[in-house]
């Protein structure tokens, strides 16, 4: 147990640094996440958004420091529990990454797949999230045929299908119009009322605005400062 | 398991051509290999028909005392490995010699006395026929002070029971290479296929899929690509074995060879072979791509 750590803290990170290189990528983070919290790290392109969440879900090692989710030190964790590790989570990537060659169904019951599910419960969970997120209609459509609000939407029901204990979003309203990026929002809220934890990498500050919640500012890899809005 | 299934059978149907590939060149592989095996089970049952006709030929000295012959004849029978000897005489070894050169009769007749020597025509046993044991013989044979020469027709047969060995050590060779190439094949299609596939892979590692929920079904397309090039070049070698049987009936040399095919036992152990194949290779494809 490290000293001060929070019973309710789902993620903690201890004067954590990643260098890609000699270029500094995060510098000295600290931070204790607590649980059902919804979350906003903001900062301009190459502040270290992206970095600090790949560090969450083991996409990247810390360079220094400790990251602790629900109290396992991902940097003692065996290669073998990382997928049970990122299990925990639902990430809803920048580039949404669907698979294209996989219909919309395939590419939300993958994750259920992966972790053994009943093809019975599988098909049953999967529509009803895709009813969820208004996608019902493309059960069998391929991603690339949809446009890009309705693929981020795909990428949401993918993220949060498996019921997270943490959905990761990075910029999940970066690409689309307002309507769109509305309907995103919408649902990341709904997910946070159900008890995720979510966090939003983002550099729209009306998508923080319209939300509220804890902001983490990043610049050039530090914590600039730590807001609520 | 049912879904890995299904998740190769459509895997193998998205990567149509690859995998056609390697079926066609696994099957190739074990075209080469199975007629090397079937070359060496009937060149082996040639050459134990022709083991089982050995015999020696002991050639007396002209002065040997008709009534030493039969005491000659225990003693050889007492040898070890001794089936049975025949005494055969200079007279009766003559009538044979005119019977088989009746066209050449013509010879026989400016002769004034038989030149032919008599003789002992002894049969081995089977365990003994074989090149050592019939040479061993023979020379105890020449230790008998009646004894002038002998001979063992099949002489030739032991160098070509060398040079069959060394034929037969090649294709081992041969086949062992040709295994190690499958392998290769099916590594590196099944590597082709990780690489076109290879955001795919990273996304389900990303929503926390196992590496043996990924690796699944790829060992399944590496099972059924060798069981597949397995049966389709044994297929081809029954057909070309047909063919060639069929036109050896027809003139080539008939009731001389009766050629046979591959035991039950080889077949199925040439199709779990080149299963194996497809399996190892895909294993080893996987060790390196998904480290």
């Amino acid at each position: 147990m490290i000293e001060g750590q929070n019973k309710s803290s789902i993620i903690r990170m201890f004067h954590v640094h990643k260098n890609y290189g000699t270029k500094k990528a995060l510098a000295n983070i600290t931070l204790d996440i607590p649980k059902n919290e919804l979350l906003f790290i903001s900062g301009p392109s190459g502040a270290g958004k992206t970095t600090l969440l790949k560090l969450l879900y083991l996409g990247e090692k810390v360079s220094e420091g400790q990251v602790l989710i629900e109290g396992i030190n991902l940097s003692r964790i065996s290669l073998k529990r990382i997928p049970l590790l990122r299990q925990k989570f639902g990430i809803i990537f920048q580039d949404y990454k669907l698979i294209a060659t996989k219909t919309v169904f395939d590419n939300v019951a993958i994750v259920l797949e992966a972790t053994g599910k009943k093809r019975r419960f599988i098909e049953k969970k999967v529509k009803s999230i895709l009813r969820t997120v208004g996608m019902e209609e493309s059960l069998y459509s391929f991603p690339l045929s949809l446009s890009g609000g309705e693929q981020q939407r795909i990428a949401v029901a993918r993220a949060v299908v498996g019921d997270p204990k943490i959905i990761l979003a990075d910029e999940p309203t970066g690409n689309l119009d307002e309507v769109s990026a509305d309907i995103i929002l919408e649902l990341l809220k709904r997910f946070h009322t159900r008890g995720a934890t979510v966090i939003i990498a983002t550099h729209d500050k009306e998508l923080i605005r319209k939300t509220g919640g804890r902001v983490i500012h990043l610049n050039q890899g530090y914590i600039q400062k730590i807001t609520n809005t | 398991m049912i879904l890995n299934y299904k998740r190769a059978i459509q895997d193998i149907l998205d990567h149509r051509f690859l995998n056609a590939v390697t079926i066609i060149t696994i099957a190739i592989s074990i075209l080469i290999v199975s007629s090397f095996a079937l070359f060496f089970v009937n060149a082996n049952e040639i050459i134990n028909s022709w083991k089982k006709g050995i015999k020696i030929m002991a050639y007396l000295k002209p002065d040997t005392p008709e009534t030493k012959i039969p005491e000659l004849k225990r003693k050889i029978q007492r040898m070890d490995g001794i089936r049975n000897a025949r005494f055969i005489s200079k007279n009766e070894a003559f009538q044979q010699l005119k019977k088989q050169m009746r066209r050449q009769s013509s010879l026989f007749e400016n002769l004034k006395e038989n030149p032919l020597p008599d003789s002992f025509e002894i049969r081995l046993k089977a365990c003994f026929q074989n090149q050592e044991k019939v040479e061993m013989l023979a020379t105890k044979l020449e230790s008998f002070p009646q004894v002038d020469e002998v001979e063992y027709g099949q002489r030739w047969l032991g160098q070509f029971t060398n040079f069959f060995n060394l034929f037969r050590l090649t294709g081992y060779a041969m086949s062992g290479l040709f295994f190690m190439a499958t392998l290769l094949i099916v590594a590196n299609t099944i590597r082709l296929v990780l690489y076109s596939r290879q955001d795919e892979v990273e996304i389900m590692r990303l929503v926390g899929a196992t590496d043996s929920f990924i690796k699944a079904p790829f060992y399944i397309e590496g099972l059924i690509q060798g069981a597949f090039g397995g049966i389709i070049g044994l297929a081809a070698l029954f057909v070309s074995f047909l063919l060639i049987s069929l036109s050896m009936e027809r003139g080539l040399s008939p009731g001389l060879f009766t050629i046979r095919f591959l035991s039950p036992g080889a077949f199925c152990g040439i199709i779990l072979g080149s299963t194996f194949a497809g399996w190892i290779g895909c294993y080893l494809s996987l060790k390196q791509f998904l480290k």
